[in-house]
């Protein structure tokens, strides 16, 4: 029973030029458990397929399951599910770690003590406790992107999406991110669906990669299988791979001179 | 589940509130100039009331500051669409409604309270005014609070950002205010702007509020400004629920 199915998920946004088809029609499924990465050029259609897998955006075409709820029918069952982290994360800069961990716990439903005592795990989990009541605006990158996931995971969901989640961040705090993605798998069984632009998190980080571009799944496979296929080894680089899956390889060597 | 939802926002929003008391103060500011240098110009001349000019003046003031107020509350929307909060709360089980109704609340209790202020203010300068339309002008203000909050969470819901917001709102408050005879009653007006200013709904609030403060609770005025009233909250809360239900951003 895969924990994500879609079926020609589509999204059309209706523009003053016209329509624009930002998703034309994903077929794909996650098993639970698994760390999937979701890659594609700027524009693909990445961050809308995640808007809508989460409920932020309805679909104009298609249908999809998260953790066993219906996208259109049951999209409060999906909120309960599933946890997400936006690319500009989520947290107001001038309230403190503590108070959003307690609201966002709140708004889950808990009562107050139970809100109080959660905000407290995953400040221990997340290594935020020394953090709990200082302002958002005073966190460094790295320990924000740590309190965003801490708010996601407040209701222990089945399944995390990431948009983006290491954009900026320095080696160090990727690397600590990483570990985060892979515990938060190997203890909890959470399925994690993350975007990326970085191909060697994507690699590294990875259990299947799907790619998309304009606003289709155009390959899908273990990230050796798309070495394997697109690059023509299994040591070459996943850069290769994607290139040539996407079309946007650099110009063949003898196309132009390299100088005169 | 909705009363839950609505009272955490609503106290999210008020202890946001309260981190910035200057700000909450400095929304008196300008009603309590317009009271300070325009409200004496206004002690001698005819205005065709039954009591003093401040009892004219005042119910006006009060419902500009909750009309220049609570028309710029979704700018702090955009901000928080900006940094993603609106988002991360939309991903949660919480009530549509209650993301609405929390902030529209907590704009009502900060715009009765500057109003309690302002009123206190208006008691030394010389407003004299029973407490039953003093008590009923209050809640003239909150409904409009409600009515004009709304649709400011709306529109900023829809609007890309805030340099499209600003203008856009400032469009509608300028007109509104002087069309609706905020400062001086209409019955001084010309016919074709008599006329004109009756198109415009808190015209029929500030005239039930001027009755209010003399002491008039059953005319046709008060009437007209309850229907007012009641129909704009409904209104605006309806087209506020609608967005937040369905937004997309």
């Amino acid at each position: 029973m895969p924990i994500i199915s879609t079926a020609g998920l589509a999204r059309t946004f209706q523009t003053k030029r016209g329509p624009v088809e930002a998703v034309r029609g994903i077929d794909l499924t996650v098993r639970s458990g698994e760390i999937l990465g979701f890659l594609g050029p700027n524009g693909a259609g990445k961050t809308t397929t995640l808007r809508m897998l989460t409920t932020l955006l309805p679909p104009t075409g298609g249908a999809a399951t998260v953790a066993g709820h219906d996208l259109v029918d049951d999209p409060a069952g999906v909120r309960r599910a599933c946890g997400y982290v936006a690319q500009s994360g989520g947290v107001d800069p001038q309230i403190t770690v503590r108070e959003e961990l307690v609201t966002q716990g709140r708004l889950y439903r808990l009562t107050k003590e139970q809100a109080v005592r959660r905000a407290e795990e995953l400040a221990q989990d997340l290594d935020l406790t020394e953090l709990l009541d200082r302002k958002c605006a005073a966190l460094s990158g790295g320990q924000r992107r740590r309190l965003d996931i801490a708010m996601a995971l407040t209701h222990r969901p089945r399944v995390l999406f990431l948009d983006e989640p290491t954009t900026g961040l320095d080696p160090g705090s990727r690397a600590d991110l990483w570990d985060l993605v892979r515990r938060l798998r190997d203890e909890h069984g959470t399925t994690v669906f993350l975007t990326t632009h970085y191909l060697d998190e994507a690699d590294a980080l990875s259990d299947r990669l799907v790619v998309v571009d304009d606003g289709r799944i155009v390959a899908d496979g273990t990230p050796s299988a798309l070495k394997l296929r697109y690059a023509g080894s299994i040591d070459a680089s996943l850069q290769d791979a994607f290139l040539a899956i996407t079309g946007r390889g650099p110009a063949p060597a003898d196309s132009a001179p390299v100088a005169v | 589940m909705l009363l839950h939802d609505t009272a955490l926002v609503f106290g999210r929003y008020a202890r946001q509130t309260l981190r910035s008391r200057f700000a909450m103060l400095f929304g008196v500011l300008m009603p309590l100039l317009y009271l300070l240098f325009f409200g004496p110009l206004l002690t001698g001349l005819p205005l065709g009331s039954r009591g003093s000019s401040w009892q004219v003046l005042v119910p006006g003031l009060l419902l500009q500051l909750s009309l220049f107020g609570a028309s710029f509350s979704g700018f702090m929307i955009i901000l928080e669409k900006q940094s993603g909060v609106v988002e991360r709360m939309r991903v949660t089980p919480v009530s549509r409604l209650a993301l609405l109704l929390g902030r529209v609340l907590r704009d009502a209790a900060v715009f009765v309270f500057q109003a309690v202020l302002l009123v206190i203010a208006a008691l030394f300068m010389g407003l004299r005014a029973p407490l039953a339309g003093i008590l009923l002008g209050f809640v003239f203000v909150a409904l409009l609070t409600v009515s004009l909050a709304s649709l400011s969470y709306a529109l900023a819901m829809k609007a890309r950002s805030q340099h499209e917001f600003g203008p856009a709102v400032n469009a509608l408050t300028m007109p509104s205010m002087l069309l609706s005879g905020l400062m001086l009653p209409m019955s001084l007006a010309p016919g074709w702007l008599d006329l004109l200013s009756r198109f415009v709904p808190f015209r029929y609030l500030v005239d039930a509020m001027r009755d209010a403060y003399v002491g008039l609770y059953t005319t046709s005025s008060m009437l007209y400004g309850v229907l007012a009233a009641v129909g704009l909250t409904t209104l605006a809360v309806t087209v506020g629920t609608r967005v937040f239900r369905t937004a997309g951003a």
